[in-house]
């Protein structure tokens, strides 16, 4: 898994930093990082992550920089990026 | 309106300019066609959702191939192909933009003494804080090249945090230079799980099983042909070779039947399968994993396709192909398929298909006649050749028939709308729901934000095996093949005609 760099890039999850390197997306640095799980679903609020991992199944589905239901895997990780979980819709009374 | 042969009439936002050819995808059979309708002498835009070229097959980060690479010397052959065109002006690559639409020509305007146009409508952006922003080109001719992705099977658990695809592991890799899991699982059936476990172990994860559903005799059998015209009985064996030396041995008619865990995967069942595909009572077996990655071959991305008017086909694999002819024409004029959508059949088929599509879009765009077939022989030899491999391989990799047995009341089918299977039987037997839009509508299945990618394949073989009939193939085309934000639907509503 990649390394935690000290001097390397990081946007922010949950208010935590995650690093990642040039190209990785959204969502394989928070697997790099361990985080398997970055939304609740709407029903039942059980945890979802990376399913198909390229763009195709809406699973992987977070909050960035405000906007809501953005696929983590093919969101391009960027320095200062505000990435946060998404609960349920991620747009409720919107 | 006047045909525009200037590039720089079909910029972003600007719906007047007359495209020769669109191809829809930028993999193996996307980027064959886009080189060949260039040689051809058509101006050509690409349309990729992708960053990169090279598709699913040739992924690889920004710093470009790696070591997990395939057939290089057939990536480096395309790849400098479209180098050339495009500074040539001949081909216009635009990467991040998603087609979401196709309107054949019976929908779309005239283009005088070259009959209709085909409309295609795409958004660009989108991803991270920025908005979409609407692209609408109009093409003499289209090649829908848009590959395939991993088929997904729901099984019990299959909705755990660290239960991927093969695909979703192979893009960690060679995109993303991340190793899924440090005990990953491996399913399914199908050649590629091979590359996929073999660069798990590579990478340095462990690989605790590696089960295929078939029973091994269409592995030697499909390598072979696979091997026709490439050296991919060298890669079998190359696969073969890490497997023995990480003690790692295909367990054959096995399965993932379970995932167990609570908020992530902890570990799976592993059972052995009758010829049926049934569970063999007393044969399961649980497995510690932090990472399962199970598919079924892949599904072929027909939307658009079928959006624009073209047939939809049983695939030997049991998923959806286009009607085409050698050339890749659908029935509707300008409109073309190559690659996965002619049956499911891996890069060098997808290729020679392109090529084909290529030559054909161009002969279509600039009013000439296709070539005729002694000076495209040799191609389409070896289309036939891997064409009729790619069938042997599909029926010796058959998603087993009895895997709708595997699966509980309380196992999920739609993920996206969280559907358990008890539901879509109350939704038949209560109901009186009898096929799979029915079901769809009283339960809410596939209606979720894949669009049934990851279940309508799934669905409607459950929906038919409890009510007694056949699946029906291509049954959940939709009219927006990808998600949109409400403005950008209306920007392209808006489109002028």
């Amino acid at each position: 898994m990649t390394a935690d760099r000290p001097d390397g890039a990081r946007f922010s999850f949950d208010g935590s930093p995650v690093p990642f390197t040039p190209g990785q997306s959204v969502g394989a640095a928070l697997w790099a990082s361990g985080v398997r799980s970055w939304r609740s679903t709407r029903h039942e609020g059980r945890p979802r992550g990376l399913f198909c991992g390229i763009g195709v199944c809406f699973d992987c589905l977070l909050t960035v920089d405000g906007r809501a239901d953005q696929r983590a895997c093919v969101t391009p990780a960027r320095p200062g990026l505000d990435v946060r979980t998404q609960v349920g819709s991620g747009s409720d009374g919107g | 309106m006047a045909a525009e042969r200037q590039l720089d009439g079909v910029r972003e936002g600007d719906t007047a300019g007359v495209v020769d050819v669109v191809v829809v995808g930028a993999g193996p059979a996307g980027l064959a066609a886009a080189v060949e309708a260039a040689t051809a002498g058509a101006r050509v835009v690409v349309l990729d959702d992708q960053p990169r070229p090279g598709g699913q097959y040739w992924r690889q980060g920004p710093a470009g191939p790696g070591r997990y690479h395939h057939d290089r010397a057939g990536w480096d052959r395309l790849a400098e192909g479209l180098r050339g065109q495009v500074a040539a002006g001949r081909v216009d690559h635009r990467p991040d933009h998603q087609v979401w639409r196709l309107d054949g020509p019976g929908d779309g305007p005239g283009d005088g003494h070259r009959g209709a146009l085909v409309v295609v409508h795409a958004v660009t952006g989108g991803r991270g804080a920025d908005g979409e922003v609407p692209v609408t080109l109009r093409a003499r001719a289209v090649v829908v090249a848009t590959g395939a992705h991993d088929r997904v099977l729901p099984f019990p658990g299959w909705e755990l945090p660290g239960v991927l695809t093969p695909g979703a592991v192979q893009a960690l890799l060679k995109e993303h230079g991340v190793v899924a899991g440090r005990r990953v699982v491996v399913g399914g059936s199908g050649p590629f799980l091979l590359p996929v476990a073999t660069a798990l172990l590579q990478a340095g994860a462990q690989v605790p099983a590696l089960v295929e559903a078939g029973d091994g005799r269409g592995w030697l059998r499909g390598w072979r042909g696979l091997a026709a015209g490439t050296d991919r009985l060298g890669e079998a064996a190359g696969y073969a070779a890490v497997l023995a030396r990480h003690r790692v041995r295909p367990r054959l008619r096995h399965a993932v039947v379970a995932a167990h865990g609570n908020d992530r995967v902890e570990a799976v069942t592993v059972a052995r399968l009758d010829a049926g595909g049934a569970i063999v009572p007393g044969s399961g077996r649980q497995v510690a994993a932090d990472t399962v990655a199970v598919g079924w071959g892949f599904t072929a991305r027909v939307d658009l396709a079928l959006q624009a008017g073209a047939v939809a086909v049983p695939s030997p694999d049991g998923g959806t192909a286009v009607a085409a002819d050698p050339f890749g024409r659908t029935a509707v004029p300008g409109v073309l398929v190559a690659g996965e959508l002619l049956g499911v059949g891996g890069a060098p088929l997808a290729v020679l298909t392109g090529r084909l599509a290529g030559t054909a879009a161009a002969a279509h765009a600039l009013g000439r006649p296709v070539p005729p077939p002694a000076a495209v022989a040799d191609l389409l030899r070896r289309r036939r050749r891997a064409t009729a491999f790619a069938h042997t391989l599909a029926t010796a990799h058959p998603v087993p028939p009895g895997w709708p047995g595997w699966l509980d009341d309380a196992t999920v089918v739609c993920r996206c709308e969280e559907v358990r299977l008890g539901r879509l039987h109350e939704a038949i037997d209560v109901l009186g729901a009898t096929d799979p839009r029915t079901a769809k509508l009283l339960t809410r299945t596939g209606m979720g934000w894949c669009q049934g990618r990851s279940c309508a394949e799934a669905t409607s073989t459950l929906v038919a095996v409890r009510c007694g009939t056949a699946p029906e193939p291509g049954w959940n085309v939709r009219p927006v093949a990808v998600p949109l934000t409400l403005d950008a639907l209306a920007a392209g509503d808006d489109d002028p005609s």
